[in-house]
């Protein structure tokens, strides 16, 4: 019961935080709805037992990725950017409104023509949300892709050097 | 599972032989580099590593198809075939592109390794057994694309065309990796096998079907077919003219192959036949109509491409293992023709009078002039554009016949028609190429000939054409295949 709450809760501060950070004037506002925002998807990634996967977006996006964008804005000393025009509040409400309409005109829409999934969404257990249980899928199931995708990271990084470099043999 | 002393099984390390070459071959390129700039050695050792793992699927082609890896990728037969395709159009590439980049004072070895991770990318994707390695060649592939369209970054028009390139490519990459997230959220599998099985048991609803389009959206960026053809000409102008032939024939081998996976294997075809054809005759009609208005013969080429994407999407759309391998049989060819004219027009660029931005007037007269590169280019020309007996005719033959037993006559119809129409642009290019006299000064200085490995690898692309008419034998032995292939596709485990 305590599951759909929390979904919820979680979903509308991610959104909320998106939101900020696209309306934010101040560069370092708007990093910081960001960083928001990622904390809100690690808390959902926990909600679905991914406990591992949870604890590597703090790490990695919300820790190290935000202190660069971080870094950066305070390097560059980018100014606020300025005001927009006054928005109507009224006109804000209204499109608000009409889009929550919409969604539920939708929802009853497609429910009614049948044309949503209709299977059980599955319980997942805690264990399969830890570190044992990635690796084991991501080292011998999903070897390929994963090796794969540290080529791709690879030629990424020697493909921007070499760009970046200039270099006339 | 206890995996304290896991190994993976030998067949495993056997099955991605052709993968785990080129990726350390790649990897010495980048680390000889180092070492020795400009090392001939380089372009040797890419060469070579392509041809090894060309042989060893060569020697694989009959085998029956199979799984490896834990389900990820299919190896022999048909997927054999497509890597084949993918690997010559590579070979060809290194051959072709030695010289020219050394010209340009660009023969770093980095650009050997994108080339052949590019390969390892394409593999992956032709013969993708699940989305999750569908999607790691996908980005795997394009991403070496990317950075080679840069390559040259002084040109007019190449940090732009490589920009344009990564944001379109990017957003539909976004495109297909959400059709997959939804079709795994309605299926619960990525495994492109699974998918008939749940279909019947589930209703997978609009969630799966929107998931599909998405998915589909991708692919016909990938492919350029109409109406997401834009960034096309852009980006084969912007790039080294070796490497846009590379890119119009290995990456839509693959992205096709891949599609023909997705598209045969995993979904019934009544939900999207009608979507492939109409996606065809748009690609047909706007492709050619569109190149018969270009000046540039690199931009004519690209057009052309789209519309010969076109013709390819006939063959799938027919939906039946004729169409397949008919679509499979005309990416081999259209990928010899392809890599022939782009390279021709690449050492043509070396006369200098117009540089990389070949009109078709700057190249009055250099059939006499360089009668080698004027007769690949014809040979090349005639079979793009389908001319009886060569190669491209009996390749349209193959995709035009399924369609039309498959209920499309309306589509073949139209192919023969656009074809016909096709025949004013190519044609114009070999008259201006034989017929008008070359202006006085037009030898440049420094013009020093088609360097001879470069020349071979020419020569072979026109000999290829004309050995699948003129000996019977290898034609037999083509169509004995191709029978072949339907039931090895829907044979696949």
């Amino acid at each position: 019961m305590l599951a759909p709450v929390l979904f919820f809760l979680f979903a509308a501060v991610a959104i909320a935080a998106s939101i900020g950070t696209l309306l934010a004037r101040n560069p370092v506002n708007s990093a910081l709805s960001l960083i928001v925002n990622l904390l809100a998807v690690a808390s959902l990634y926990l909600t679905l037992n991914a406990a591992f996967i949870g604890i590597v977006q703090v790490l990695v996006y919300a820790g190290a990725i935000m202190v660069l964008f971080l870094f950066v804005i305070m390097l560059l000393n980018l100014e606020a950017t300025p005001v927009l025009e006054a928005i109507d509040k009224r006109i804000l409400a209204g499109y608000a409104g009409g889009t929550l309409l919409l969604g539920a005109i939708t929802y009853l829409l497609a429910r009614g023509l049948g044309a949503l999934p209709t299977f059980e969404i599955a319980e997942s257990a805690a264990a399969t949300g830890t570190p044992r249980a990635l690796a084991l899928n991501l080292f011998t199931t999903y070897a390929l892709p994963f090796e794969l995708i540290g080529l791709l990271l690879l030629v990424a990084t020697i493909g921007a050097v070499m760009i970046a470099k200039k270099r006339f043999v | 599972m206890d995996i304290t002393f896991y190994f993976p099984p030998l067949a495993d390390y056997v099955a991605t032989f052709p993968m785990l070459v080129l990726a350390v071959a790649a990897l010495l390129c980048v680390v000889v580099d180092i070492f020795y700039n400009d090392a001939k050695g380089v372009a040797i050792l890419a060469g070579a590593s392509l041809l090894v793992t060309l042989l060893f699927e060569a020697a694989r082609l009959s085998l029956p198809p199979a799984k490896a890896l834990y389900g990820m990728v299919y190896v022999g037969g048909t997927a054999s075939l497509v890597n084949m395709t993918i690997l010559f159009s590579g070979f060809l590439t290194v051959l072709i592109a030695q010289p020219y980049l050394k010209r340009l004072g660009r023969n770093y070895g980095e650009v050997y390794a994108l080339l052949l991770v590019a390969v390892v990318g394409m593999m992956a994707l032709g013969s993708a057994a699940n989305l999750l390695t569908l999607f790691a060649g996908l980005e795997t592939m394009s991403v070496c694309l990317y950075i080679l369209t840069a390559l040259v970054r002084e040109k007019d028009g190449a940090i732009e065309s490589a920009l344009k390139y990564f944001l379109l490519g990017a957003f539909s990459t976004g495109f297909l990796l959400y059709g997959i997230a939804l079709i795994y959220g309605a299926t619960g599998t990525m495994d492109l096998s699974d998918f008939a099985d749940r279909l019947a048991s589930t209703n997978a609803g609009v969630m799966f079907w929107g998931g599909t389009a998405l998915l589909l959206v991708g692919f016909f960026f990938k492919v350029s077919a109409v109406p997401f053809h834009m960034w096309t000409p852009d980006v084969y102008q912007g790039a080294p003219t070796p490497i846009s032939g590379f890119m119009a024939t290995a990456s839509k081998t693959s992205a096709f192959a891949a599609m023909v996976l997705v598209l045969g294997r995993a979904l019934p075809s009544a939900q999207w036949q009608t979507t492939v054809a109409i996606v065809a005759l748009l690609s047909m009609v706007i492709g050619n109509f569109v190149a018969l208005a270009q000046s540039n013969v690199k931009r004519m080429l690209a057009y052309s491409s789209i519309a010969h994407a076109g013709y390819v999407l006939t063959g799938i759309a027919s939906a039946t293992p004729e169409g397949y391998a008919g679509a499979l049989y005309y990416l081999l060819v259209y990928t010899v023709m392809n890599v022939g004219a782009f390279g021709v027009l690449a050492y043509l660029e070396h006369d200098n009078r117009q540089g990389d931005t070949q009109t078709v007037d700057s190249l009055a007269g250099t059939g006499q002039r360089y009668p080698l590169l004027g007769v690949v280019m014809a040979v090349c020309l005639f079979s793009l554009l389908g001319f009886p007996p060569l190669a491209g005719f009996f390749g349209k033959v193959y995709v035009f016949g399924p369609a039309v037993k498959s209920g499309l006559a309306w589509l073949a119809v139209a192919g023969v028609l656009t074809s016909a129409v096709s025949a004013a642009y190519y044609l114009r290019v070999l008259y201006v190429m034989w017929m008008k006299p070359s202006p006085d000064d037009a030898v440049a200085p420094q013009f020093e000939g088609v360097p001879p490995l470069a020349a071979v690898a020419l020569a072979g692309c026109a000999a290829f054409l004309l050995l699948l008419t003129f000996t019977p034998w290898v034609m037999d032995a083509a169509v004995a295949f191709f029978r072949d292939v339907p039931a090895a596709i829907v044979s696949l485990p």
